[in-house]
């Protein structure tokens, strides 16, 4: 069954993303041609919507509906994964940006405490 | 090991500035603060964005207080004060000490006496080396599992991986950055120095649970989530 490699591939995806994931230009790229992609099959699979179920059959797969949520599932993987590595990214220079002023305030503080306080 | 604490050693004390991370610590801060600066020549408390009194409290007793604009987290609170101590040129080691008065400010004055003795970049408090007052057997039994995750996984041989209380060189502190800004950087210490492969000892120290650490401290649970981010943080920095 070919569903069943593409699935694997796709997970295992997932998971390079999940250890190694970074904001590369390449991966900018690959994201925007798959959003791309997505609303040029999406606009395709609503205008003739049993080419989805000839896509699944030669997949493997019985419906058309059941590909689709398949395809569903490994991207919102992708997605989740995704924002998870962005909201690490930012909470990182957050944290350091915060550090930064917190220890300059404390400078102020030192010098002139009348002043700031 | 017992140490041989000695009157040479004050002037030591004057040039080791104390960590205190604090979060909503108004009750005990001060009294914690006070006697710090009994022995000590500096402290700095890190404000981690406490809703309470804490700061003013912490600077009223004798701190320097350094207060970050919002809650980063205790990882994240300790580089903060570590930065600071270090922006001092004088200052030879850092300690780190927890807010809520569970350790003991004598066990941190031999710790420094140690490290100047035998030349350590690092040393540990272990409260397997020395006492756990008011601690019930789950506790005892979590934190020796946290052991041997952290022996297996850092290959240190060390008594007990989450001890809020340690000493810093200066030039380890220079080089003490986390990644990890939660209750995670304990382990992740550990892994810092056995990546970097810093000289250090294990000390025995004596940790008194009162109520009120008790109430404050990390739910056993939080174990787990600290295995999480370790494995993650691991696979990370493998690549």
């Amino acid at each position: 069954m070919i569903i069943k490699l593409l699935l694997l591939v796709g997970l295992t995806g997932a998971g390079y993303l999940l250890l190694r994931g970074r904001g590369t230009a390449l991966g900018l790229l690959l994201r925007r041609s798959m959003a791309f992609g997505a609303i040029v099959l999406g606009a395709v699979a609503v205008l003739f919507p049993g080419l989805v179920t000839e896509a699944a059959n030669a997949v493997g797969v019985g419906r058309g509906t059941d590909l689709v949520v398949y395809v569903l599932c490994v991207t919102f993987l992708f997605v989740t994964i995704a924002q998870n590595t962005r909201m690490t990214q930012l909470r990182d220079r957050m944290v350091e940006l915060a550090r930064r002023q917190a220890l300059l305030e404390a400078e102020l503080h030192d010098r002139k405490p009348q002043q700031v306080l | 090991m017992t140490t041989t604490y000695t009157k040479g050693h004050e002037s030591v004390l004057a040039r080791t500035c104390v960590v205190i991370p604090m979060y909503n610590e108004a009750a005990v801060i001060s009294d914690v603060v006070r006697a710090v600066r009994e022995r000590f020549g500096r402290v700095v408390c890190v404000d981690d964005g406490s809703s309470d009194e804490s700061p003013v409290l912490a600077r009223a007793a004798g701190a320097t207080v350094v207060r970050h604009p919002v809650n980063l987290g205790q990882g994240a609170a300790l580089e903060t004060g570590v930065r600071r101590a270090l922006q001092d040129p004088s200052i030879e080691y850092v300690v780190t000490f927890d807010a809520d008065g569970q350790h003991s400010v004598e066990d941190a004055a031999s710790m420094v006496a140690v490290a100047r003795d035998l030349g350590v970049q690092v040393v540990l408090g272990s409260r397997f080396l020395g006492d756990m007052e008011g601690a019930s057997g789950h506790r005892r039994t979590l934190l020796k599992m946290a052991v041997r995750f952290t022996r297996a996984t850092t290959g240190m041989k060390v008594t007990d991986a989450h001890n809020g209380l340690r000493v810093l060189r200066r030039d380890a502190a220079e080089r003490l950055r986390f990644r990890l800004h939660g209750m995670s950087h304990a382990s992740e210490v550990l892994s810092v120095i056995s990546k970097h492969q810093w000289s250090y000892v294990e000390h025995p120290t004596t940790v008194t649970y009162t109520e009120y650490s008790r109430a404050k401290g990390q739910r056993g649970y939080n174990a787990f989530n600290i295995v999480f981010d370790l494995a993650a943080n691991r696979l990370r920095a493998a690549s």
